[in-house]
């Protein structure tokens, strides 16, 4: 049977062949883990290409438009032009910039999503390095981003930009804290910081958090959307206000990165939602007669997901800075904590004990 | 082998980092090596068998603590003329003090410490992990747990009036 | 692991304290002086974690203790922070020698 954890041992097992071949076993536990990056990194490229002709067109489909279709077949191909366009542009960069900064924000805003999908399982067993305290890494590990973005908005020597980047900061750390929030009962409940565990916590229990914790699974998808700078929460590059807000003064490759690394943290915060929310790589129930491979049922939940926040780009209109602000101190994390409450006291009630 | 070359490599980038914090004129600059250092910290704690610490570390000073500092410095936007270079001659006093330092420490790096019996034996894979860590916060040390949490109150008011324009 | 001696730990962790001590006693900035002071702390920590996976493993005194002096130092920047914002207002200078109002 195919399963994606099949293919990691054939795989695998090709590889230290091929290193006793070469008389570098020893060293096997240092490739390893590069090439499985290195695999990671070819998967995540591909897919956020993809996702930007999805975005186009969903959008177009929102307004009654076509969207990109003359680049490939149904405009498949239209990002690779894109991608080439903006790796042979022009850089034009600011006079006055902050040299360093300027130069080292981009990378870091895309190192630190990217690093994030290190402990993301595709299938059982299908995971670069799977941490034991995986959840927290990906929150911590993603915080580089705010001053990525605050080290741009500073260094491009741009009103708008030092603008962009205030409000975005004030946004992503308002915004971690209800995210975290609502992660808490999930973790209460499977006594587990592991994704791959809560994973099979849910296939042990028979039932996904999506049932018990909708409360939560909401706080997440629009703490998520707004920690990835997304619309309606996209006031840190608001066009009509900011211009383009703290990439007003990138161009080229480096607003590749700024770009890249925004679609990697919808990736990030969709699959993390996808694994604590909707069972990750669990078949959906009364279908495991199919014997579909688990990482098959992980990208579709992922790419249902995925159109969930792309489809609330395009339905609502944008917050005002202090609406944003007090949305998500005054309900967000109220909610959040009554959330933490309800479930410690009703898990209490059923089981007497705290998760096992 | 590779860890002992890992932890010289990121023994490295600590000093070097610490030193680039310190010796920048421009506050931005010492940040951005500031968050460097405790990346650099994060490794070596990850290397101490402490994995949770060193995800804690990063929560806490590169998403917490450093965006708050970024944040103070581009808010006062302090002018060149508030950032003086330092008077004194930087390396010289650096490695007084490091002397001094070392004559410090080093009677009990050479005498105290060799006396003992430093095994460095093979932990569990529990040490360091979140469950032991909790586990022994919530049994033994309760009470500064506790307290702490009213440092952290006491903290958050304070900061909030003294940060405050009008109350 | 077991090739680093414990008292390359120790080297570290007092040569990050003397850089630590450095920037606190030459910087003017009040913001690079809390810099260092973190410096500090943090090669406190070392020494904490060092010691705990060296000489009593089955003891995790020593990374409670660093879970608390991490907390510590999130609740000193906030204040310190505050502080300096503080100070910036009525004096519209960051150098910490220039804050001597109380000087007798």
């Amino acid at each position: 049977m195919l399963t994606g954890e099949n293919i990691v041992q054939l795989v695998s097992g090709l590889l230290h062949w091929a290193y006793a071949q070469a008389g570098i076993s020893s060293l096997a536990g240092v490739i390893d883990p590069i090439i499985s990056a290195v695999v990671m990194f070819g998967f995540i490229a591909v897919f956020v290409m993809f996702l930007v002709w999805m975005e186009r067109k969903v959008s177009a489909h929102m307004q009654s438009r076509i969207g990109p279709n003359r680049v490939g077949p149904l405009g498949l191909l239209q990002t690779v032009a894109d991608a080439i366009k903006l790796t042979i542009k022009e850089d034009v960069k600011p006079v006055n910039r902050d040299k360093v900064p300027y130069f080292i924000a981009p990378i870091v805003a895309f190192v630190a999503t990217f690093m994030g999908m290190v402990v993301i399982p595709f299938d059982k067993g299908v995971v670069v390095q799977d941490l034991n305290v995986g959840i927290l890494y990906i929150i911590a590990i993603t915080g580089f981003t705010v001053i990525a973005i605050l080290t741009a908005g500073w260094s491009s020597n741009n009103k708008y930009a030092l603008l962009g980047g205030f409000r975005s900061a004030a946004q992503i750390i308002s915004y971690e804290v209800s995210l975290v929030l609502s992660v808490v009962p999930i973790i209460m409940i499977t006594g587990t910081l592991s994704l791959s565990g809560i994973v099979e916590y849910q296939k042990q229990a028979g039932y996904w958090f999506i049932l018990p914790q909708i409360v939560a699974f909401l706080i997440f998808i629009t703490s998520a959307t707004a920690e990835a700078n997304r619309a309606p929460f996209d006031i840190p590059e608001a066009e009509s206000e900011l211009i383009g807000g703290f990439h007003t003064e990138y161009s080229g490759v480096k607003f590749a990165m700024f770009f890249l690394g925004e679609y990697i943290a919808v990736v990030v915060s969709s699959a993390v939602a996808v694994t604590l929310f909707l069972g990750g790589w669990l078949p959906l129930p009364y279908l495991d007669f199919l014997h579909i491979p688990g990482f098959v049922w992980f990208l579709a939940k992922l790419l249902l997901v995925i159109y969930l926040i792309m489809a609330f780009r395009w339905t609502f209109p944008r917050l005002r800075v202090d609406q944003l602000m007090d949305f998500g101190w005054k309900v967000l994390i109220p909610i959040s904590i009554i959330n933490i409450l309800a479930t410690a006291v009703v898990w209490f009630c059923l089981y007497g004990k705290g998760a096992q | 082998m590779i860890e002992t070359v890992l932890f010289y490599i990121l023994a490295a980038a600590l000093i070097g980092f610490g030193l680039m914090v310190i010796t920048r004129t421009n506050p931005i600059a010492s940040a951005m090596a500031m968050v460097g250092a405790f990346a650099g910290l994060a490794g070596l704690y990850a290397m101490l068998n402490a994995r949770f610490l060193s995800i804690i570390q990063i929560l806490v000073y590169a998403g917490g603590i450093m965006v708050l500092v970024i944040f103070v410095i581009m808010l006062l936007n302090l002018e060149p003329e508030d950032l003086q270079r330092m008077r004194a001659k930087g390396f010289v006093v650096l490695l007084a003090l490091i002397g001094v330092g070392a004559a410090i420490v080093s009677p009990m790096l050479f005498c105290v410490i060799p006396n003992k019996d430093w095994a460095n034996g093979s932990v569990s894979p529990e040490f360091g992990s979140m469950a032991s860590v909790g586990a022994k916060m919530f049994a033994d040390h309760l009470f500064p747990f506790e307290i702490l949490s009213l440092v952290l109150l006491t903290a958050v008011v304070g900061a909030l009036v003294l940060a405050k324009r009008k109350l | 692991m077991n090739s680093i001696p414990l008292v390359h730990f120790l080297y570290l962790a007092a040569m990050l304290f003397g850089v630590g001590v450095f920037g606190v006693l030459a910087r003017k900035n009040a913001i690079s002086v809390l810099m260092g002071i973190e410096l500090m702390l943090n090669a406190v920590n070392i020494n904490f974690l060092a010691f705990a996976r060296y000489w009593n493993w089955n003891s995790l005194t020593g990374p409670v203790f660093v879970v608390f002096v991490i907390t510590i130092a999130a609740a000193e920047a906030a204040v310190a922070l505050a502080i300096i914002i503080s100070i910036y207002r009525h004096l519209r200078t960051a150098n910490v020698d220039d804050a001597h109002y109380l000087r007798g």
